[in-house]
């Protein structure tokens, strides 16, 4: 029997449920631990973005309307998805110089994150909403309501654990999302598109772009369409103030959140949830 | 839209047009002005005392009733500015933050108190100064001001509750700048949760309307409020300026327009400061065929023409079921004829003075737009006051989505006419502006009411009624329309860290 060549994974991005290459035919090398070359990624464009943000819009609607107990059984099979494909993930992540006990440390870290927010999705309405007892004869009450479509730069270091807390928190509470994955190891991010994909999670609720944060950050932070923006390693506080004159353009929600430390007590709680939500107050008259 | 042509007038009845002047005429029902006291010029309220500004410049105020000069603040400047910054940091280090919770709560319950026993004062002065009807200063703002006070007093020593799992503590410094369509109960909105969560204010009333934002500093020192806790300086764009970009505040909280709120934002990029933004809206009022018409017309009424249409969140887009438009539009136009539109002191009027020639001149602007943009136009026959700044209510009918006048905050008591047949239609036109502050629904089908209100982007939803405020009750906007919420335990996040 012959010796078997393996198969090399073309790593794609995520937008809309497909997995399409750039459409500017453009690719960087990403290179292992050893400085081997593992694969050739996409270099993703303005343009990229700007139909992935188009995806995550006509994706909101639906994925907003969905009732809590659905988005959680889904986070759910994110995270079943995501233990039968253990090897995989531990292989990526060992590949970038995680030992093997670190690489199972992270995925076992990610598939609890995501049941931690499977879990929340049907109980933050219920502690951060509220029945209010206005003084005149009305029914008054305030539920919590996604954002919108949020646009998110992934933690570079902590390249699986990082984005998925960045990611199931805000799909947890409707929200559809454009994310830039980790720019010097994006791998695990298909890998993990490739779970979602399998997850019943719908196109275009998450999309996963990967490339240069240099390039795209300007059009995460000014995109008109975009309602939030959530940026997980300190800038340059040159860029730092550029992103947020962008942002201001639309009234963009800045949600700054510089963790280094993903396993830490406070990377994960439900206001990771609020952060992209709004408060919605609904008036009734009570009377015959 | 049909023309109806009763001629025989029976206030009962369902068809015929509302007529209340040929049966009883209304006789001039002015409130005094004899118990309020004005003076020549008011100084700025900094760490406790009442001081000249250091450029010594002052700007006057008019009545928009009538056009005249009533009293002159000072202009606050960047040493201002830094003064009152250094008095609130001194307060906030020094004492505020470290007195006994319960104590700051008992001083926000005192301030209440003394504005409910000084009520027909800020009601008169706040009309004097901005226009407004006495009538909704008098029942609406000054109660809504003293509730506000009490509510978040209540707060101050129960804040733990708020936050499950993380401990509030207080952000520093807050400065804050307020709008001139409610003066007193926007000084309110940001004084009330900002001292309860134990932070000290710079508050910067709108140029227009500081007039009981001053009185309201007399009533700080009467109340004992410990000196620096709470700054007033007064002054135009320029001084809000100073405010926001000023180094040693921690927070800002501003309430406007959309455009000084981007602005206010982009100032801020790069630094740590927090901010909540309460900007402008463009509401929509749905009305479906099987509304209660005439609750619904009350409704549209009130959602428009309340405080002139100067109201963020005012009902400005009609979109109505188009089996029932002409009715609807026929009854609202007899509704408008009976508005008494008129001296804001007059406790008959409905409508008031337009706030400052500056309004005036934007609203008719946004007349003018419309017309150009092909809209036909309605206002009330009623007569004007020769004097002062007064617009007549008005609808703009045959406007499309894409008109200025649609798109557009006017913020004057101007209404534009959509129809819709399905209600995804409605909800779509009701979405389709930058803003997200307020939306209407009317309709008598419950289950209509949670679909179309879990469908509408906006942070408030007023069904079956409108433009209700209570201090129990989130208030704030997707969108451009602002960022954070003030009320209810909501507001409490907008002046506190989690840790």
């Amino acid at each position: 029997m012959s010796e078997h060549l393996e198969i090399l994974k073309t790593y794609k991005m995520y937008i809309g449920g497909a997995f399409p290459r750039t459409e500017s035919g453009r690719f960087y090398k990403v290179f292992n631990n050893e400085d081997e070359l593992i694969a050739n990624a996409c270099l993703a464009s303005r343009k990229d973005f700007r139909n992935a943000v188009e995806s995550a819009r006509s994706a909101f609607s639906g994925w907003n309307g969905r009732n809590a107990y659905n988005r959680g059984q889904i986070l759910y099979r994110i995270a079943e998805m995501m233990e039968s494909r253990r090897n995989e993930f531990e292989k990526e992540l060992t590949a970038i110089g995680f030992t093997t006990n670190e690489a199972r440390a992270d995925v076992n870290a990610s598939i609890d994150r995501l049941i931690y927010y499977a879990g929340w999705t049907d109980k933050y309405q219920q502690v951060f909403g509220s029945v209010n007892p206005v003084a005149s004869s009305h029914f008054n009450f305030s539920l919590m309501d996604a954002t919108g479509v949020v646009a998110a730069f992934a933690p570079d270091a902590s390249p699986l654990l990082g984005l998925v807390s960045v990611v199931a928190p805000i799909i947890a509470g409707g929200n559809t999302c454009v994310v830039l994955a980790s720019e010097p190891y994006p791998l695990v991010s298909i890998t993990f598109a490739e779970v979602l994909n399998s997850s019943d999670v719908p196109g275009g609720v998450v999309n996963i772009l990967t490339g240069k944060k240099e390039e795209l950050a300007e059009h995460f932070a000014g995109h008109m369409d975009v309602n939030a923006l959530m940026i997980t390693d300190k800038p340059s506080s040159e860029l730092h103030k550029k992103l947020d004159e962008l942002a201001s353009e639309n009234v963009k929600r800045m949600v700054k959140k510089f963790i280094t430390d993903w396993y830490a007590k406070d990377a994960q709680d439900p206001y990771f949830i609020t952060d992209f939500q709004e408060t919605k107050t609904t008036w009734h008259p009570v009377g015959f | 839209m049909s023309e109806t042509t009763e001629t025989t007038y029976k206030p009962t009845s369902p068809n015929s047009k509302l007529d209340f002047a040929s049966v009883w005429e209304y006789d001039p029902a002015p409130e005094s002005t004899d118990h309020v006291e004005v003076k020549e010029k008011y100084e700025l309220f900094i760490d406790g005392k009442f001081v000249k500004p250091s450029k010594g410049r002052y700007f006057s105020t008019t009545n928009p009733a009538t056009g005249k000069k009533l009293t002159e603040f000072a202009e606050a400047t960047q040493k201002d500015i830094d003064k009152a910054v250094k008095s609130a940091r001194k307060a906030f280090e020094g004492e505020w933050s470290e007195l006994a919770p319960k104590t700051r709560g008992k001083y926000l319950f005192r301030i209440a108190r003394m504005l409910q026993e000084r009520a027909r004062e800020f009601a008169v002065l706040e009309s004097m100064d901005g226009g407004k009807p006495i009538r909704e200063s008098r029942d609406v703002d000054i109660p809504l001001v003293a509730a506000h006070f009490f509510y978040y007093a209540g707060w101050a020593d129960k804040l733990e509750y708020a936050f499950p799992g993380k401990t509030p503590e207080p952000i520093g410094v807050c400065g804050q700048i307020i709008p001139w369509n409610f003066p007193l109960l926007m000084l309110a909105w940001k004084i009330a949760p900002a001292l309860a969560c134990g932070n000290t204010v710079v508050l910067k009333p709108a140029e227009t309307t500081s007039l009981t934002a001053m009185k309201f500093a007399e009533l700080v020192k009467d109340a004992g409020v410990p000196d620096g806790v709470i700054n007033i300086v007064t002054g135009a764009g320029q001084t809000g300026a100073e405010i926001v970009n000023h180094k040693d505040i921690d927070k800002i909280a501003f309430t406007g327009s959309t455009r000084v709120g981007k602005i206010i934002q982009q100032s801020l990029a790069g630094t740590d400061k927090r901010y909540s933004l309460e900007l402008g809206g463009k509401g929509a009022m749905i009305i479906f065929e099987d509304a209660p018409i005439d609750q619904a017309v009350e409704g549209i009424i009130n959602a428009i023409f309340f405080n002139q249409g100067h109201v963020c969140c005012a009902g400005s887009r009609l979109i109505v079921q188009e089996s029932v438009a002409d009715k609807v539009v026929q009854k609202l136009k007899d509704r408008m004829q009976t508005l008494v539109v008129g001296d804001p002191l007059d406790k008959n009027t409905d409508v008031g003075a337009i706030n400052s020639e500056n309004q005036f001149n934007t609203v008719n602007k946004y007349l003018e737009i419309g017309i150009n943009e092909g809209a036909d136009i309605y206002q009330c026959d009623c007569e004007l006051p020769a004097d002062g700044y007064f617009i007549r209510p008005t609808l703009l009918t045959n406007v499309s989505q894409s008109n200025r006048v649609v798109q557009e905050e006017i913020f004057g008591p101007v209404l534009t006419i959509q129809t819709f047949r399905t209600a995804d239609e409605a909800i779509t036109k009701a979405n389709n502006t930058p803003y997200g502050l307020a939306n209407g629904v009317w309709t008598d089908k419950g289950s209509k009411i949670f679909k179309i209100g879990s469908k509408l982007r906006s942070g408030v939803v007023w069904a079956n009624t409108y433009n209700k405020f209570d201090p129990t009750s989130p208030f704030g906007g997707y969108k451009e329309s602002g960022v954070g919420r003030e009320g209810g335990l909501q507001g409490l996040s907008a002046y506190v860290n989690l840790k």
